[in-house]
């Protein structure tokens, strides 16, 4: 084992003195953690490279064979699959910014020490978080329906004249689904900003007060700046989920996808192309490997923007 | 400073507050409400309570079988659970005590592969167990589970909180590597542990499109399939829709309010 040679400096890097390992700790060190890197050895590592090299096959069921680049041809000319794409890009470029930004403005509002009732409002906006997302998206089908519940209220309000179609309608299912999205995660986001928030000394705002600095230069300057981190964080793991979201779209509107396709995400379709009909599990694979790119690129397009700005 | 100007302002912080709070919990009131309304008072929006709440009930478990569906969930979420945390809580621990070049490596790999998206494993992982002939079984629902990369980085990050003294006085004493972590890491940690139970039985509680690939028959069904499928009728009984979904989220509804502080411990997570 060459490995043992580099512990005391990888220890001391970490700010702890460690004696080097020994050879029956190196030992141990493996078998603590190879049930899980088997596991995922079994369960993660090996389907993704299989999905990979399925990508370039065709066929139906399980007789498949190497088609070259045909998958790859098909998306460029499957309408479904554009569809699909635009759908999920849109949903992330809208929903994702909306749910972040009100977020971190509870969470700026509960931060306030002397807030009544904060802790009240805390748990209520992180209710959500706690439900499936199975049965909020069957409770939020029934409340969208064409005479229900919040279409009375809003003409109730006098916001809207007449009901919203808004399972029935291309547009309005799209924004369905981001509403119920952003009442899902935001409370799930704000508790990330809040904990981060606490973290924050009081003694920069103190000063900055005393310096005449106003309120909203104080959020933007010293808030928004100290969360740099978490909200990339926030950025990241916002956009991954996104990218495959499938609980939404497959249970709020009447049928999965529905009114015409407006609210199909590549999740949707990867399954209906696999466990619908006669699956074709080559093309399927390609579609998903769309998103293990998407991921990576958007992941790594938002490291290197937060990695600017700080510069 | 200007005191109305401030007053103004505190206003409109407790009406955004409020509106929030109405917004997040209107749809719980909502799906309590509806249990004991019929279909068509839902779909026309009334918000008065009902008197279908019993025939709801009765239709909602005659329609399928409850209790094997309730042992389903709680069967693949508990021994679900308990696999993650051992498994997950091990690696973590070793990633952390036992470090070295390698396994740092190892570990910055495990990292990149948290943004591994699942519909890129499903269409394989699918296939995997058509051949196992484990369509269909709790298994196929549990192992791929087990090796959570999110729970294995929580464990890490709680070990550096770990007394390095207590292992160093255990070590004197004599007791092994395994003996070390069952007998003194896992007391130690209990509030990890218990922070990550509940976020790991929520997931597993909470998964749909996994368990709907591979879970084909009624008798295997998860609740959360369930309520997924009372929908997916031409003309849904949504009165029998609600208690579904009340069912679907009242154990964790009920971990929350329990173990609220741990709970949004094990959310925040890795990320501390």
């Amino acid at each position: 084992m060459v490995a043992g040679a580099d512990t005391t400096s990888i220890g001391a890097r970490h700010g702890r003195a460690r004696p080097r390992l020994g050879r029956s700790e190196q030992v141990s060190g493996w078998l603590f953690v190879m049930p899980a890197l088997v596991l995922l050895g079994i369960f993660m590592i090996y389907p993704i490279l299989w999905s990979l090299w399925m990508s370039f096959q065709v066929g139906r069921g399980m007789n498949l064979s190497f088609g070259g680049l045909t998958n790859i041809i098909r998306l460029t000319q499957d309408p479904v699959f554009i569809r699909a794409l635009t759908n999920t890009l849109t949903f992330l470029a809208i929903q994702v910014p909306v749910m972040l930004v009100l977020a971190l403005l509870f969470a700026n509002a509960l931060n306030n020490s002397r807030l009544w009732g904060r802790a009240v409002f805390r748990t209520a906006i992180f209710l959500p978080c706690v439900t499936s997302l199975v049965a909020y998206s069957v409770v939020f089908r029934s409340m969208f329906s064409q005479d229900g519940i919040i279409n009375q209220m809003l003409m109730a309000l006098n916001i809207i004249g007449s009901p919203i179609p808004w399972l029935a309608d291309p547009f309005w299912a799209k924004v369905v689904i981001i509403i119920a999205i952003t009442w899902r995660w935001t409370g799930y986001n704000m508790i990330f900003y809040l904990a981060a928030m606490q973290n924050i000394d009081r003694s920069i705002y103190e000063a900055a007060r005393i310096d005449g600095v106003p309120a909203w230069a104080r959020f933007w300057y010293i808030t928004v700046a100290m969360l740099k981190p978490v909200i990339l964080f926030t950025t990241v793991i916002s956009t991954i989920g996104t990218l495959q979201l499938f609980d939404e779209p497959n249970l709020i509107p009447p049928i999965p996808g529905a009114p015409s396709d407006a609210t199909l995400t590549l999740s949707v379709y990867i399954y209906n192309l696999s466990f619908k009909f006669m699956p074709s599990f080559g093309y399927a694979a390609t579609v998903s490997y769309v998103i293990v790119i998407l991921v990576g690129l958007l992941s790594l397009l938002q490291f290197l923007a937060a990695r600017d700005r700080r510069a | 400073m200007s005191n109305p100007l401030a007053l103004l302002g505190r206003g409109a912080t407790y009406l955004l507050l409020c509106l929030a709070t109405f917004v997040s919990v209107f749809p719980f009131f909502w799906m309590a409400i509806g249990a004991t309304n019929t279909s068509p008072d839902i779909l026309k929006g009334k918000v008065t309570p009902g008197g279908a709440l019993w025939t709801n009930m009765v239709n909602f478990f005659t329609s399928v079988d409850m209790p094997r569906i309730l042992f389903n969930s709680f069967f693949i979420a508990g021994v679900g659970t308990a696999l993650t945390l051992l498994v997950s809580s091990l690696a973590g621990y070793g990633f952390e005590i036992f470090r070295s070049r390698l396994r740092e490596r190892v570990f910055a790999g495990l990292l990149l592969m948290l943004s591994i998206p699942f519909a890129a494993l499903m269409v394989p992982l699918f296939i995997m167990m058509a051949n196992l002939k484990m369509i269909n079984t709790y298994q196929a629902i549990i192992l791929p589970t087990i090796a959570s990369i999110f729970i294995i980085f929580y464990f890490r990050q709680a070990t550096k909180a770990f007394p390095h003294e207590l292992r160093d006085a255990a070590r004197i004493d004599g007791l092994k590597e395994w003996q070390i972590f069952f007998n003194v890491y896992m007391p130690v940690m209990r509030s990890t542990y218990a922070a990550a139970t509940i976020i790991v039985f929520m997931t597993i509680w909470n998964n749909y499109l996994w368990p709907l690939i591979v879970l084909q028959t009624n008798d295997m069904k998860t609740l959360t399939l369930v309520v997924a499928s009372l929908t997916s009728a031409y003309t849904p009984d949504w009165g029998v829709v609600m208690v579904g979904a009340i069912f679907a989220t009242l154990p964790t509804l009920v971990i929350f309010f329990l173990l609220q502080r741990r709970f949004v411990e094990g959310m925040l997570g890795a990320v501390k």
